[in-house]
């Protein structure tokens, strides 16, 4: 089985050619050479040629290296011993410990049964307003933070990961930043989450294949710890890194671009990593959450766009604050029905008239006259923007709901709210007109 | 086995497999590919010389060059007979529920299981006679499954005359009984099941011949059954970009649609939605029957992680059973969600093959693939002179909410109405996010055709009126173009806009619609008397209220005529009499 291969015909990008026989597709081979010793994996076989894609990078790779097959394909260790490690994206350990070797499970495993799911009922409480009331997280959503470079995506990862009660937080790094990896394991370190957290980490600086490997070592870990009935709360930063990674092979490989450059399996392979979200039924669950960047703020992109096909709503990040347009959790009617007897109302109301004010705004900018019923409306938008949308405000729903009729009742009067007459009589100000 | 109908393997390229073969093979044959002690089910799609290029429905990893690959000489194929109604199956029909039994939480490749029941016992009872003579699709007895009469037919496949030599008596039967037996022309006897099998790329075509779809088909939605109308028999399609409530709006119409048999297929989409269905559905009631839902759905599931060659057969599997059902005089709706996906699959599989692209990466074919699809729609009479129907509705997920896409282009010219979903809309929270003035339908409305271009009328003015307002200001536009503008918005809110998650609002029946529509057409072509516009807009917020309150009472209730005299009351407060 472990026979040597001498004979490298081929070196393109990424992708090294050998020829052999009686090779698994998806297998694993390690190169090694003058340069020291890499994974690669098979992606292709014809007739007696063998495609690799080299973990590390072809550089360096000679034709004269050693290929030797492994006869498994990836792996990963799902131990009780992973948690408050961090690894690189190929596994390897990134915090100078020992290396974890027991307990070893492929990635990338078949998708969950359906009949095997249940419908996600418990909400993930975040202590944001714009999430908990307008956008409510439920446990196993996978959602996508879709933003932009020079946003505090990463931040809002971290808060929500810090605040969210779980049993396991694991994160995933592809094209990280060394300072934001720093930041994410500090602010791990500080609120005492390291020793329930796995880090996966790809950083800008390490080799483009090991980007793709991330999302399927962390869900692979993240499932065997559902199995044991943990509630894991997955981080992915930036999947546009993970997708640009793919597309990188796929021109390599010389497949042919559908959009942009990117293979035409794009969705299936992001359906692949985000349809991991699951809540077990009889086990436990995972949540994802995905910080997915916009190329020039565009969300027709082909990455934002067909992650917003694949994911169960997203949040926009803007200007620092997540942003009630286009922001949405198509999870929040199973749980915000159940939470108090306003909250749809409420939710629903103050988006309205937030969508009227933006109208507003825009009549004010071009210069007209602004009516009485438009100045109602200045006043809700500020104040609006003001005690819900910034960033910074850290209320439970309860308070969060409460403030909403506040403001509503600080603005209008019961009649122009156009909220069901029977909801008015229950929550309205006691105090207020 | 057949030692002589097998390959070896040349070549794996994700989930495409070169295999060169010495006999024989058919384009679309199944093929396994054998990995240790598993097989991995596949379909031949190309053969150049002695190599056929086979798509494998399982992940392929593991696979090595000179493997042997097993051809079957069959074309992918369901199981027909009675037990398909509240099954839940995957792209190549498999038993879901029966598949978590045996393998647990995961979809395991390579274990593949029966369609349907075979150790159930149906009552049988014959209809036809010996010496009757019958052709394909005619009628030899029932079953009964649920509410309906399943009848046993002679099979799809038999060509020409048959004449019936036996029948069993009625009596409990399982399905691999022989229940009867026919001689056709040349002699030739041949034993008929409860079962049969049909390749699921050709569609069944034992009826009399197709009919125009003149009836509506109700499906409890305002928007649709009043302004854009999808008939029994027809087809829609439902593009929107993400985010739009494609999904909440094909589950609202497979929830309240008037059709007998509803088969849901999952294509491509969420896992989370098929399982809110499949833990919903049979606990919701159907008005109809008092039944569960369940109870006249099928859903076929092949969500977006599972293999994406079991994607492209799903809508086949689907539009294959609705035929099936069809065939014994039923309304079938099949529900597609997401055709986009479909196509994408059709897009790897065509990438794989190195063919050259069409439009974004598209196979050339794409168009005529999506155009025979919805085809497979339609109202038929069938051979013994009854009526059966299969409607088609399609959501389409356009890449960027951009409809110029090659999907959404190529379905809309083949489908009977265009439900477009607006970006615009949902961001407004107005649902569902139908486009009033975008969509279009070419079936007959519930309404009268006088009232409705009158109300489509006053959409389109209260547009431009509102396109007008925002450049020359409320200040500069004339009150009776702002009350025009008002009343759009009012139809807008009270009747367009629908609450799904409400049960009363969430679904309106055809005869409230007509009963509603008149007091909304009423309210439209009334002329009112304000003194200025800050009154008028006051006005028609007091009168919207009004109306949504109304809208969500029971219709015909107590409280129904009570807050519909709210209504006429507040609409007479300020009508001027002409």
């Amino acid at each position: 089985m472990r026979k040597v291969y001498h004979k490298i015909i081929q070196i393109a990008g990424n992708v090294i050619t050998v020829e052999a026989d009686n090779v698994g597709y998806n297998d694993l081979a390690e190169v090694t050479g003058a340069r020291g010793t890499s994974l690669a994996q098979v992606i292709r076989l014809q007739d007696g040629k063998v495609f690799l894609q080299v973990f590390t990078g072809s550089r360096g790779v000679s034709t004269g290296d050693e290929v030797r097959f492994l006869g498994h394909p990836m792996r990963v260790s799902a131990s009780e011993n992973l948690l408050g490690r961090i690894f690189t994206g190929a596994g390897r350990p990134r915090d100078g410990r020992p290396a974890i070797n027991d307990d070893m499970i492929d990635i990338g495993g078949p998708s969950v049964n359906p009949a095997k799911r249940i419908i996600p009922r418990k909400m993930i409480r975040t202590g944001i307003p714009m999430i908990d009331v307008f956008n409510t997280l439920v446990e196993s959503q996978k959602l996508p933070i879709f933003s932009v470079a020079g946003e505090p995506y990463n931040e809002l990862l971290s808060r929500i990961a810090m605040q969210a009660e779980v049993d396991v937080i694991i994160l995933g790094g592809m094209g990280l930043k060394y300072d934001d990896y720093l930041a994410f394991r500090n602010t791990l370190d500080e609120h005492g989450a390291l020793s329930r957290s796995v880090l996966f980490i790809h950083t800008a600086s390490d080799p483009i294949v090991e980007c793709m490997l991330v999302p399927d070592m962390c869900l692979a870990v993240a499932e065997q710890y559902a199995l044991q009935n943990k509630r894991v709360l997955v981080l992915l930063t930036d999947m546009t890194n993970f997708a640009d990674a793919m597309k990188e092979i796929a021109i390599t490989m010389e497949q042919i671009p559908s959009n942009r450059g990117y293979p035409g399996d794009l969705y299936s392979q992001l359906a692949a990593r985000y349809e991991k979200a699951v809540d077990f039924d009889g086990a436990g669950s995972i949540t994802i959450l995905a910080v997915t960047t916009m190329p020039g703020d565009d969300v027709t992109h082909p990455v934002p766009d067909n992650t917003g096909y694949i994911t169960e709503g997203q949040f926009y990040l803007k200007n620092g604050r997540i942003e009630p347009f286009g922001s949405l959790s198509r999870l929040k009617q199973q749980v915000n029905g159940r939470t108090r007897a306003d909250h749809r109302a409420i939710m629903d109301t103050m988006i309205r008239f937030y969508a009227d004010y933006k109208e507003t705004i825009e009549k004010q900018s071009m210069g007209f006259q602004m009516s009485a019923w438009d100045r109602k409306l200045l006043k809700y938008g500020r104040l609006f923007e003001e005690k819900m949308m910034d960033l910074s405000v850290n209320i439970p729903l309860e308070e969060a709901l409460d403030l909403g009729w506040k403001i509503l009742a600080e603005c209008f009067d019961k009649t122009e709210t156009g909220i069901k007459s029977d909801m008015i009589d229950e929550f309205w100000p006691k105090d207020a007109n | 086995m057949l030692e002589n109908n097998t390959g070896r393997i040349v070549g794996v390229n994700g989930n495409m497999l070169t295999v060169e073969f010495e006999t024989a093979v058919t384009q679309n044959e199944v093929a396994f590919a054998v990995l240790g002690d598993i097989r991995l089910k596949a379909e031949v799609i190309r053969v150049r010389g002695n190599r056929a290029d086979l798509q494998v429905y399982e992940n392929t990893a593991g696979l090595r060059i000179g493997d042997t690959v097993e051809f079957t000489n069959d074309l992918l194929s369901v199981e027909l007979g009675p037990g398909l109604l509240t099954q839940v199956y995957d792209g190549l029909q498999n038993p879901l529920n029966k598949l978590a039994e045996k393998s647990g939480f995961f979809l395991q490749r390579g274990v593949y299981m029966h369609a349907l029941d075979y150790e159930r016992e149906w009552e049988f009872t014959p209809l036809a006679k010996v010496g009757d003579r019958l052709s394909a699709g005619s009628y030899i007895g029932y079953v009964p499954e649920g509410i309906f009469k399943h009848y046993i037919m002679l099979p799809f496949l038999f060509r020409g005359t048959w004449e019936l030599t036996d029948v069993a008596a009625p009596g409990p039967h399982k399905l691999l009984d022989c229940v009867a037996k026919a001689k056709n022309e040349k002699g030739e006897i041949r034993e008929i099941t409860m079962v049969q099998k049909w390749p699921v790329k050709i569609p069944i075509s034992c009826y009399k011949e197709k009919l125009m779809p003149v009836n509506p088909l109700t499906t409890q939605q305002r928007i649709i059954d009043t302004f854009f109308p999808v008939a029994q028999g027809g087809t829609f399609c439902t593009p929107g970009p993400f985010g739009a409530g494609k999904t909440v709006l094909q589950h609202a119409i497979s929830q309240h649609a008037e059709a007998d048999v509803v088969i849901i297929a999952a294509c491509g989409e969420r896992a989370g939605e098929v399982v809110e269905i499949l833990r919903e559905f049979p606990h919701l009631e159907d008005p109809r029957t008092g039944k569960s839902l369940m109870d006249r759905s099928i859903i076929i599931c092949n969500t977006s992680s599972m293999p994406v060659a079991a994607r492209e057969a799903s809508v086949y599997t689907a539009v294959t059973l609705a035929e099936y059902y069809r065939q014994m005089g039923l309304n079938c709706l099949l529900l597609a969600d997401s055709t986009s996906r479909w196509a994408q699959a059709l897009r790897e599989m065509s990438g794989r093959l190195e063919e050259i692209p069409g439009e974004e990466a598209f196979p050339a074919y794409l168009e005529s693939l999506i155009a025979s699809f919805y085809e497979r729609a339609g109202l038929v009479r069938l051979n013994d002179g009854g009526q059966g129907s299969i409607t088609i509705g399609g959501s389409v997920s356009p890449a960027g909410g951009n409809f110029e896409e090659p999907v959404t282009q190529a379905t809309l010219k083949v489908v009977g109405a265009f439900l477009g979903l607006s970006r615009e809309r949902s961001s407004a929270r107005r649902f569902p996010a139908i486009h009033p003035l975008d969509s279009w339908s070419k079936y007959k409305s519930i309404v009268e055709p006088e009232k409705l271009a009158y109300a489509k009328h006053i959409l389109r003015r209260g547009n431009e009126v509102n396109q007008m307002m925002k450049v020359v200001g409320e200040e500069g536009t004339h009150i009776d173009d702002f009350v025009i503008y008002l009343k759009s918005e009012f139809i807008d809110f009270v009747y367009l806009q629908q609450n799904t998650f409400d049960k009363v609002d969430g679904a309106t029946s055809r005869e409230r619609q007509v009963y509603m529509f008149d007091k909304v057409i009423h309210v439209l072509k009334s002329t009112f008397k304000f003194e200025d516009k800050e009154v008028a807009r006051r006005y028609f917020l007091e009168l919207r209220l009004a109306f949504t309150n109304l809208n969500y009472a029971e219709f015909q209730s107590a409280r129904f005529r009570e807050l519909e005299k709210a209504v006429d009351e507040k609409i007479s407060e300020r009508k001027e009499n002409a």
